[in-house]
C-alpha cells in the first residue's frame, strides 16, 4: 500500500495541529481559560462537542488515504491500484463492497423495482447481499431484526460502562465541567451505533441508492466533504483576512484605502455569481492540465479545494471588516500605547500586542461560520457549482435524491439519511458555535 | 393569533377558486379545449434557418409547414406531401445538363432537379407584417399593439425567399455548409452576399439577388438543383430549414427599434401552419392558438398494425387540428413537473422528459408497466424506439485503445463486453432502450431484425435472443491483447482508461458508479473526467480523449445519416466532420460512397451488411443503446405517437375536456384538517405565551 | 447631504469597474470568445467560418484586454473589455446569447422576483420581530430556552429540505396550492403562497435569534432600568423603550438588504417555476451566458453600492446626532 497524502487531509491535519497547539497555548492564558471553563461548564454544548468529535473521528479516519497494492505479478515492481481509499473505507469495507443493482429499501431483503425473473412471472428479486444469511426462511427476519437490535442495544450499554466509570473514578474535567451530558450523549449515541453496527452486518440499514451503494456508506463518507468544507474555508482565508484586517486598522491611510476598497469591490459582487465563474474557471484549469492529477480522487481534492478557496474569498471581508474594527480599537489602548512610546516596532507591536488580541474573534468566526457553510455545500452542489460530482457529500446525495421523490412509490430514504447526519452535524455545530461565542465574545450577553 | 387570521384569510381567497385549489391555470380556461404541455429548455431560435434543436422544433413544427412531412402513423417513417401537391420525383441531368434516365449510374449524374409544386389557396397565419402600419410604431411594444392585420396566400416565391435565408450573412444556419456541398450556387451566393449586405442591420431584400442553383418557375412551383445525387435531400424537405417564410415578415422585423424590444422574426414566427404562436414568453408560458386560416388536412385513415387496435384510426378523415389551444408552461424542475402531470395538469409527457423515467416499472426483461396507482388513473404508455444512437467512442488516433492493432482491437472489443448495455437501460433509462448492435436504430433501412441482425463478436445467439457474452470472454480477450487481469504482461502495470463526459448535472454521480463497476469487472481501473461542455467539445476536437461518451440524434431516416458519424473524410481532428472516434478505415469508407447515393434495395442492404461486420470487427464504438422514445398521457388524451423525426404532431391530437375536468376535480380534492391544525398549534404556542403572560403581570403587581 | 450622495456615488465608480474587471478575468479564463459562439451555434454540423461569423457578428473578434495593433488610444478601446464594460455604465447590457435584450429582460423579469422577495422581506421581518420580542419578554425561562433551542434547529435545516418538504406536503398531498408555476395580476397570489410561507420559515430561525440579541442587548441597558423603575409595566418598557431603541440596528442591519431583494431567489425562483432575475441568474450560470452573468453582477453590485448609501441615510434619519459629511 503507498500512502496518498491528499492536500485536503494535509491541511486537515494541520488544522488538528493548530487546535491542538492553540489549545496548548491557551491554557497559560487566563482569560482564554476561563471562557473554555465557561464553555466546558454548558450542558448543551459539551453534548454538542460530543456529537461534533463523533462527526470529526469519522472525517479523520476518511482523511488517512492510500491506494491499495495489486497482486503481485511476476518479479515487476509493485503496482498500485489507482482507486485511493481511506481508512474509512478500509473499516467499512463490508458496507462498501456489498453493492446491489439498485435501490432497495431499508433492512430490505428485496430490490425495490419488479423484475421479470426467468420464467417465474415478475417479483421482487432477492438482494445479492441484505439478509442472505436468512435464507428461504424470510419469516426468520422480524425476529433475527429484534435479536440484532436487543444485541446491539447490549453492547452499546456495555461499551458506555467502562466510560462512565472511568469519568466517574478518575474525575475527568475540570471542576464543573458538565461531564453528565458528555456521558448522556454518549450513551444515546452508543444505544444508535450498536444496534446498527450490527444491523448493518446482515442489512443495508438505511437502504441502497441508484446503483445499489450501501446510504449508509455514502452518508459516512458524506462527513468528511462537509467537515472539510465547513473548517478548510476559515482556515485558508485565515491568513488574508488577519493580515489585511490588522493592517487596515494598524497602519491606516492609504493600506486603509486600499484594502477597504478590495473588500467593498469582492463584497459588492453577488456571492452565487463569483463563486459560479471561480469554480468553472478552477475546473477549466483543472481539465487542461490532467497531467497534475495522478488518480481521480486527487481531482475531485482540487476540485473542492478550490471550492473551499472560493467560499473562504467572499467570506473573509466580513472576519477582515471586524478585525479592522478591533484593532482600530486596540491601538488607542494604553499598553499599544505605551509600546510604542518605547520604540517598539509597528510589525512586534502587530504581532505581540495586536494579534493575540484578536484570538478570540478568530475563535469565534471559524466556529460561526461552520454550520453555514456545510449549508452551502448543498445548495452550491444544486446549482453545479459545487463539489466534483464524483465526491460523496450532502450536496450530491440530496442533489440525487430529488429525483427519487418523484419515484412511485418514494425512494425516501437516501434523502431522509442526508437529512438526519446533516441536521445532526450542522445543529451540533451552531450549539457548540452559540457557547463559544457567549464565553469568549465580552459584549456576549447572558 | 395574526397568522391564524392570515391562514384563515388565505383559505377565504383560495375557496374562491373553486372546488380545487391547485389548478395551476386561469378559472377561465376550464374545460377548453386546450392541451397542457411543459418545455424545460428554453428555446433559443424560432427562426426556421436557425432552430435546429428539439426544444426548439417542437415550436417551429407547428407553426412552419415545409413542403413534405412525415405520416403520422407508417412505421419505418414515410414521407406525404405538406404543402406540397406531392413528393417531387428527381430528375437527373449530366454536366452539360441533359436529361439521364432514372436508373443511370450515380457516377453520371452531375446534378439532380427537384420540382416542388405547391397547393394553391394556402394563406399566412393573420400577421401585422401583412396589413398597413401607422407611420410611428414606437409606441407599439409587442405584435399585439399593432392595430392592423392581415394575411396573403402563399406563394412559391416564399419558399425560395427561405431558401436563400440560409446563407444570410446576419442569420446563422446550422446546414448553410452542409447545403453549399448540395445546391448549386449556394455558396457563390452566400459570399456575394456578405458584400452586399447593408451594415446599419437594415432590410436585405434577398429578392433581389438570385440564386442559380434555385428558381421559381411559375406561381405555385419552383425548382432546386443539387450537385450530384442525394436522394437524402427529400428528407430536408421536410424540416423547417425548408418552410416558406414571407419576405414581408422580414421587412416588417427589419424596422428600426424592432430588434431592442425583442421583435424579431427569430421570436416571433409566422407561417402557414396548423397553429400560431400568440404568446410568447420563454421564462414561463408559450401558447399556440388555431391559425384561423388553415387549410385543414385530413386525419390519416391507415398507419402501422396495432394502430386500429390503439384507438390511433378512430378519427379517420376527420378535419386537422383537434385543439384550439396549446400550452406550454416553462417548467425547470423535475418532481413540479411529473407531479403535475399526476395531478392531471399536464395531459402528457412533454419534450424532453427525464422525470418520467420514474414512473415507469421496467423489468430487466424489457417489457414496461405502469404503477398500479397510475394505471388505476387511467395512464397510459406507448414505446416505440427512436431513431438515435448513445454510444462510447474509443479515439482511434489514443495509442492505447485507437489504431489498427490487433492488441487494440482486442482490447476494444474486450471493454464493450464487460459494458453491461442491458444493465444500463434497465437502472438508468429503465428499460426504455434497446441495446445496439450496430449504429443503425430499428426503424431505419439496413437495420436487420433477430439473429441476422446481432453483433457476433458481442453477441451469442440464444434461446432465441441475443445474449451478452460472459464476462469470461472479455477477460480473455483482454489477456490476448496484452493485459491480463487488466494488469501488462510485461511490467505490471495497471490498465488505466480514461472517460470523458459532459456528465456533471443530477445523476451524473451514480452513472460513473456504475462505469466503475463495469470496468472493474474485469480488472481495468477507470478514470472519469467530467467536464463542462465546451471544454469536452475541445478536447474531442484535438483528439485528446481516450473514451468518450456521445449520441446522434438523427437528421433524417436514412442509414446514410448514421454510418457516415464513422466515414474516414468526416474525421474530427482532422476534418472537422462528426466523426468523432476518427475512425478511418479505406474498405469501409469506399462501400459508403457506393452505398450513399443508392436506393433502398436488396444491394444496398447488402452493402450495409459489409460495412456493418467492418465495424463490429474493429469496435470503433461501445456500442451503447437506441433510447426508446415513449409517451405517458392521460386517458383523455389520444391519437397521440411519439416520432423521433416528425415535429409537426401536435395538430392530430385530441382532448376530451369534460373527462379532464372530471378527473381533475376528483384527484384534487383539497385537504383541510392540515389548516385547522396549523391553526391549533399556532394557538397551542400562544397558550401558554399568554398565560405566562398574565402571571408575570400579577407577579409584578404583587411586587409593585 | 446631497453632496455627501453625489460624492459617494462617484465613490461607486471605482468600485464597479473593479467588479467589471474582476468578473471580466474570471469568465475569460473560461470561456474564450471561441467557445462562447460554440455553446450558442449548437451540437452538430458547426464550422469553423460559422463561428468567425458569430463572433464578428457580436463584436467577440477583438483582442481581450489590449488592442496591439491599433494606434494609439485605440489600441486600449478597440477591444473586448472596453467595449463591453463602457456601455454597461449606460445600462446598455447588449443582448444575451440567444439575441434577446438584456436590460428588457431583466426589466420584465423584476416583477415576479419583487413578488416574491417584498412579501418574503415584509412577513419574515414581522415574524421574527414579534417571536424575538417573545423570546425576550419570557427571557431566561424555559419558553426562552427551547424558543432559541427551536431556532437553533430551525436554522439547521438545509433550505433544500424545506422547499422539498414544502411542496411534497403542501401541493402534493394536501392539494392545497399548485406546485409550482407563476401569473401576473392576481392570479399570482395562489402561487405565491408556498413560496413565500418556505422561505419566511427557512429564515425565521436566524432572524428570530438576532433580533433577541438585539433586544436583549438593548435591555441591560441603563435607561430600561430607569424606566422599569419608574413603574413601568414590561409591555410598555418593552414596546415603548426597548422595541424603538432597538429599531435603529434593525433598521439599518435590514436597509441594506433592500436593493438586493431585486436579484430574486436562486433556489426559490427555479423550484417553483418563477420567471425571475433569480432564475435567470441561474440560466446564464448553466448556459454560461457570459453577457448576462456580467450584467447581472453589475446590477448586482450597483444595488449593494446603494443599499450602503441607504443605511447612512437611514442612519442620519433615526439617530439625529449621526451627521453626514
Amino acid at each position: 500500500m503507498k500512502i496518498v497524502p491528499l492536500w485536503s487531509d494535509a491541511l486537515l491535519i494541520l488544522l488538528l495541529a493548530l487546535v491542538v497547539a492553540g489549545a496548548w497555548w491557551s491554557r497559560k492564558q487566563a482569560h482564554l481559560k476561563d471562557a473554555w471553563r465557561k464553555v466546558g461548564a454548558s450542558g448543551t454544548a459539551m453534548a454538542a462537542a460530543t456529537v461534533l468529535a463523533a462527526f470529526v473521528v469519522v472525517g479523520v479516519l476518511d482523511s488517512l488515504h492510500y491506494r491499495p497494492a495489486l497482486p503481485a505479478k511476476g518479479d515487476g515492481p509493485v503496482q498500485y491500484s489507482n482507486e485511493v481509499l481511506s481508512v474509512l473505507d478500509a473499516l467499512l469495507l463490508p458496507l462498501k463492497s456489498r453493492s446491489e443493482k439498485t435501490y432497495s429499501a431499508p433492512l430490505a431483503t428485496h430490490l425495490f423495482a419488479k423484475e421479470s425473473l426467468d420464467g417465474e412471472g415478475r417479483d421482487f428479486p432477492r438482494l445479492k447481499h441484505g439478509g442472505v444469511h436468512l435464507g428461504q426462511d424470510l419469516a426468520a427476519q422480524d425476529g433475527d431484526i429484534a435479536m440484532r437490535v436487543l444485541t446491539g442495544l447490549g453492547l452499546g450499554v456495555a461499551l458506555w460502562l467502562p466510560l462512565w466509570f472511568w469519568v466517574r473514578k478518575r474525575k475527568i474535567g475540570a471542576g464543573d465541567t458538565a461531564m453528565g451530558s458528555v456521558l448522556g450523549t454518549a450513551f444515546v449515541m452508543l444505544l444508535v451505533a450498536g444496534p446498527v453496527a450490527l444491523l448493518s452486518a446482515g442489512y443495508h440499514v438505511l437502504g441502497t441508492d441508484k446503483v445499489g451503494q450501501d446510504v449508509l456508506y455514502l452518508t459516512l463518507k458524506s462527513i468528511r466533504t462537509g467537515l472539510l468544507i465547513g473548517t478548510l474555508t476559515t482556515l485558508i482565508m485565515l491568513p488574508a483576512a488577519v493580515l489585511l484586517g490588522i493592517l487596515a486598522g494598524y497602519v491606516g491611510g492609504w493600506v486603509d484605502d486600499l484594502i477597504q476598497y478590495l473588500y467593498t469591490v469582492l463584497n459588492s459582487i453577488p456571492g452565487v455569481l463569483l463563486i459560479a465563474a471561480a469554480v468553472l474557471m478552477m475546473q477549466v484549469i483543472i481539465d487542461t492540465h490532467p497531467e497534475w492529477f495522478a488518480t481521480s480522487a486527487e481531482r475531485a481534492d482540487a476540485r473542492l479545494l478550490a471550492l473551499c478557496l472560493i467560499l473562504g474569498v467572499t467570506s473573509w471581508t466580513g472576519l477582515a471588516r471586524l478585525l479592522r474594527g478591533e484593532t482600530l480599537k486596540l491601538r488607542e489602548m494604553d499598553y499599544v500605547q505605551a509600546a510604542r512610546a518605547f520604540g517598539v516596532g509597528r510589525l512586534a507591536i502587530m504581532l505581540r500586542h495586536i494579534l493575540p488580541n484578536l484570538m478570540h474573534i478568530v475563535l469565534i468566526a471559524l466556529v460561526m461560520d461552520f454550520s453555514g457553510l456545510v449549508l452551502a455545500e448543498a445548495v452550491l452542489s444544486y446549482v453545479g457549482i459545487g463539489v466534483d460530482p464524483n465526491t460523496i457529500s450532502f450536496g450530491t446525495m440530496i442533489n440525487a435524491a430529488r429525483m427519487e421523490l418523484a419515484r412511485e412509490p418514494m425512494v425516501w430514504w437516501s434523502l431522509a439519511a442526508a437529512f438526519a447526519f446533516m441536521f445532526a452535524l450542522v445543529l451540533a455545530a451552531n450549539l457548540f458555535a452559540d457557547a463559544v461565542r457567549d464565553a469568549f465574545d465580552p459584549r456576549a450577553v447572558k | 393569533m395574526r397568522l391564524v387570521g392570515y391562514m384563515l384569510l388565505l383559505s377565504v381567497l383560495l375557496a374562491a377558486c373553486g372546488p380545487v385549489w391547485n389548478d395551476p391555470y386561469p378559472a377561465a380556461d376550464r374545460g377548453r379545449n386546450i392541451l397542457y404541455t411543459a418545455f424545460t429548455e428554453r428555446p433559443k431560435h424560432l427562426d426556421p434557418v436557425q432552430s435546429y434543436s428539439e426544444d426548439e422544433v417542437a415550436f417551429t413544427a407547428q407553426i412552419y409547414e415545409p413542403p413534405l412531412q412525415y405520416h403520422y402513423l407508417k412505421r419505418p417513417y414515410e414521407l406525404i406531401p405538406g404543402t406540397a401537391l406531392e413528393v417531387p420525383k428527381a430528375r437527373y441531368l449530366d454536366g452539360q445538363g441533359y436529361p439521364l434516365p432514372d436508373d443511370a449510374d450515380a457516377a453520371r449524374i452531375a446534378f439532380t432537379d427537384y420540382v416542388i409544386r405547391i397547393r394553391p389557396g394556402i394563406v399566412y397565419q393573420p400577421h401585422p407584417a401583412f396589413a398597413e402600419q401607422p407611420a410611428d410604431i414606437s409606441r407599439f411594444h409587442t405584435l399585439a399593439d399593432f392595430p392592423n392585420r392581415g394575411t396573403r396566400e402563399l406563394t412559391a416565391d416564399d419558399f425560395v425567399y427561405e431558401i436563400k435565408r440560409l446563407a444570410h450573412p446576419r442569420l446563422h444556419s446550422p446546414i448553410l455548409g452542409l447545403m453549399e456541398e448540395y445546391i448549386v450556387g449556394l455558396g457563390d451566393f452566400a459570399k456575394s452576399l456578405k458584400q452586399s449586405a447593408p451594415a446599419n442591420g437594415g432590410w436585405l431584400d434577398l429578392r433581389r439577388h438570385p440564386l442559380s442553383g434555385v428558381e421559381v418557375i411559375d406561381k405555385y412551383s419552383y425548382r432546386i438543383r443539387i450537385k450530384g445525387k442525394y436522394p437524402q435531400f427529400l428528407y430536408w424537405l421536410a424540416m423547417p430549414f425548408f418552410a416558406p417564410v414571407p419576405w414581408e415578415a422580414d421587412r416588417f422585423h427589419s424596422q428600426p427599434g424592432m430588434a431592442e424590444k425583442n421583435l424579431t422574426l427569430d421570436w416571433y414566427p409566422i407561417g402557414t401552419g396548423p397553429y400560431m404562436l400568440t404568446e410568447n414568453d420563454p421564462n414561463a408560458r408559450m401558447v399556440l392558438e388555431r391559425n384561423p386560416g388553415y387549410r385543414g388536412e385530413a386525419y390519416p385513415c391507415e398507419g402501422e398494425s396495432g394502430d386500429r387496435e390503439a384507438g390511433l384510426l378512430a378519427d379517420c378523415g376527420k378535419t386537422l387540428p383537434f385543439i384550439d389551444k396549446v400550452v406550454f408552461t416553462r417548467e425547470k424542475e423535475q418532481i413540479p413537473y411529473w407531479n403535475k402531470f399526476l395531478q392531471g395538469y399536464y395531459d402528457a409527457s412533454g419534450i424532453s422528459s427525464d422525470s418520467f423515467d420514474q414512473a415507469v416499472q421496467v423489468a430487466s426483461g424489457g417489457e414496461i408497466t405502469l404503477t398500479e396507482g397510475m394505471r388505476a388513473q387511467g395512464i397510459s404508455l406507448t414505446t416505440s424506439v427512436a431513431t438515435s444512437t448513445m454510444y462510447m467512442g474509443f479515439n482511434m488516433h489514443d495509442p492505447l485503445v485507437g489504431g489498427d492493432s490487433e492488441a487494440a482491437r482486442k482490447l476494444r472489443q474486450a471493454i464493450s463486453i464487460a459494458i453491461d448495455q442491458e444493465e444500463f437501460i434497465s437502472i438508468f433509462q429503465n428499460g426504455r432502450g434497446l441495446a445496439a448492435q450496430s449504429p443503425i436504430p430499428p426503424g431505419i433501412f439496413g437495420y436487420v431484425e433477430g439473429r441476422a441482425g446481432i453483433n457476433p463478436d458481442m453477441y451469442d445467439w440464444v434461446d432465441g435472443k441475443p445474449r451478452r457474452k460472459s464476462v469470461e470472454v472479455a477477460k480473455r480477450l483482454l489477456a490476448e491483447a496484452g493485459w491480463p487481469d487488466g494488469r501488462n504482461a510485461k511490467s505490471g502495470e495497471p490498465l488505466v482508461i480514461n472517460l470523458d463526459t459532459t456528465a456533471t448535472g443530477v445523476g451524473a454521480k451514480s452513472r460513473i458508479d456504475w462505469l466503475n463497476k463495469q470496468f472493474l469487472k474485469i480488472g481495468v481501473q477507470l478514470v472519469v473526467r467530467s467536464t463542462d461542455y465546451n471544454r469536452f467539445q475541445e478536447k474531442v476536437r484535438k483528439g485528446a480523449v481516450q473514451l468518450f461518451y456521445f449520441g446522434w440524434n438523427a437528421d433524417y431516416p436514412d442509414p446514410e445519416n448514421f454510418l457516415f458519424l464513422l466515414y474516414g473524410p468526416q474525421g474530427k481532428v482532422k476534418f472537422s466532420g462528426e466523426n468523432a472516434a476518427n475512425y478511418a478505415n479505406a474498405e469501409y469508407d469506399r462501400l459508403f460512397d457506393e452505398m450513399r447515393a443508392m436506393e433502398n434495395g436488396p444491394r444496398r442492404q447488402a452493402i450495409i451488411d459489409r460495412m456493418l461486420t467492418i465495424l463490429r470487427h474493429d469496435a470503433p464504438w461501445v456500442w451503447g443503446f437506441h433510447p426508446k422514445d415513449y409517451t405517458l398521457r392521460h386517458a383523455w388524451l389520444t391519437n397521440r405517437k411519439p416520432s423521433k423525426v416528425g415535429h409537426n404532431t401536435l395538430k392530430y391530437q385530441h382532448i376530451d375536456a369534460a373527462t379532464r375536468e372530471r378527473l381533475r376535480a376528483e384527484w384534487n380534492r383539497p385537504v383541510l384538517w392540515p389548516l385547522l391544525l396549523v391553526a391549533l398549534l399556532l394557538a397551542g404556542i400562544a397558550a401558554p405565551a399568554i398565560i405566562g403572560h398574565r402571571r408575570r403581570e400579577r407577579m409584578s403587581g404583587v411586587a409593585d | 447631504m446631497l453632496a455627501y450622495i453625489i460624492r459617494r456615488l462617484l465613490y461607486a465608480l471605482p468600485i464597479l469597474i473593479g467588479v467589471n474587471l474582476i468578473t471580466f478575468a474570471l469568465f475569460f479564463v473560461v470561456n474564450s470568445p471561441d467557445d462562447m459562439a460554440r455553446m450558442q451555434l449548437g451540437v452538430k454540423r458547426v464550422t469553423p467560418e460559422a463561428i468567425e461569423k458569430w463572433k464578428a457578428e457580436r463584436g467577440y473578434d477583438r483582442p481581450l484586454l489590449w488592442n496591439a495593433q491599433a494606434p494609439g488610444v485605440a489600441a486600449a478601446t478597440e477591444t473586448i473589455f472596453f467595449q463591453k464594460s463602457v456601455k454597461m455604465f449606460a445600462f446598455d447590457f447588449g443582448r444575451a446569447d440567444d439575441g434577446r435584450d438584456i436590460a428588457r429582460e431583466i426589466a420584465t423579469r423584476m416583477a415576479p422576483s419583487l413578488a416574491v422577495a417584498l412579501p418574503v422581506f415584509a412577513l419574515g421581518l414581522f415574524a421574527a420581530v414579534t417571536f424575538a420580542l417573545l423570546l425576550v419578554y419570557f427571557r431566561a425561562s424555559y419558553l426562552d430556552f427551547w424558543g432559541v433551542v427551536f431556532c437553533v434547529a430551525m436554522m439547521s435545516v438545509s433550505g433544500l429540505f424545506y422547499i422539498i418538504g414544502g411542496q411534497w406536503l403542501v401541493s402534493k398531498v394536501w392539494h392545497l396550492v399548485p406546485i409550482s408555476g407563476y401569473a401576473g395580476g392576481a392570479d399570482a397570489a395562489k402561487f405565491l403562497v408556498l413560496p413565500v410561507i418556505i422561505s419566511v420559515i427557512g429564515g425565521i430561525g436566524s432572524s428570530t435569534r438576532w433580533y433577541r440579541t438585539l433586544f436583549l442587548e438593548e435591555i441591560t441597558k441603563d435607561y430600561v432600568r430607569t424606566a422599569r423603575a419608574k413603574g413601568l409595566s414590561e409591555r410598555a418598557v418593552l414596546f415603548g423603550h426597548v422595541l424603538r431603541n432597538a429599531l435603529i440596528p434593525i433598521l439599518t442591519g435590514v436597509v441594506v438588504l433592500i436593493p438586493l431583494l431585486f436579484m430574486g431567489s436562486l433556489l426559490i425562483e427555479s423550484f417553483f417555476g418563477i420567471p425571475g432575475l433569480g432564475s435567470y441568474t441561474i440560466d446564464a450560470i448553466n448556459a454560461q451566458d457570459f453577457a448576462v452573468v456580467r450584467a447581472m453582477v453589475f446590477i448586482g453590485s450597483l444595488l449593494y453600492i446603494v443599499g450602503l448609501l441607504l443605511t447612512d441615510i437611514s442612519y442620519t434619519l433615526v439617530d439625529p446626532r449621526v451627521r453626514l459629511q
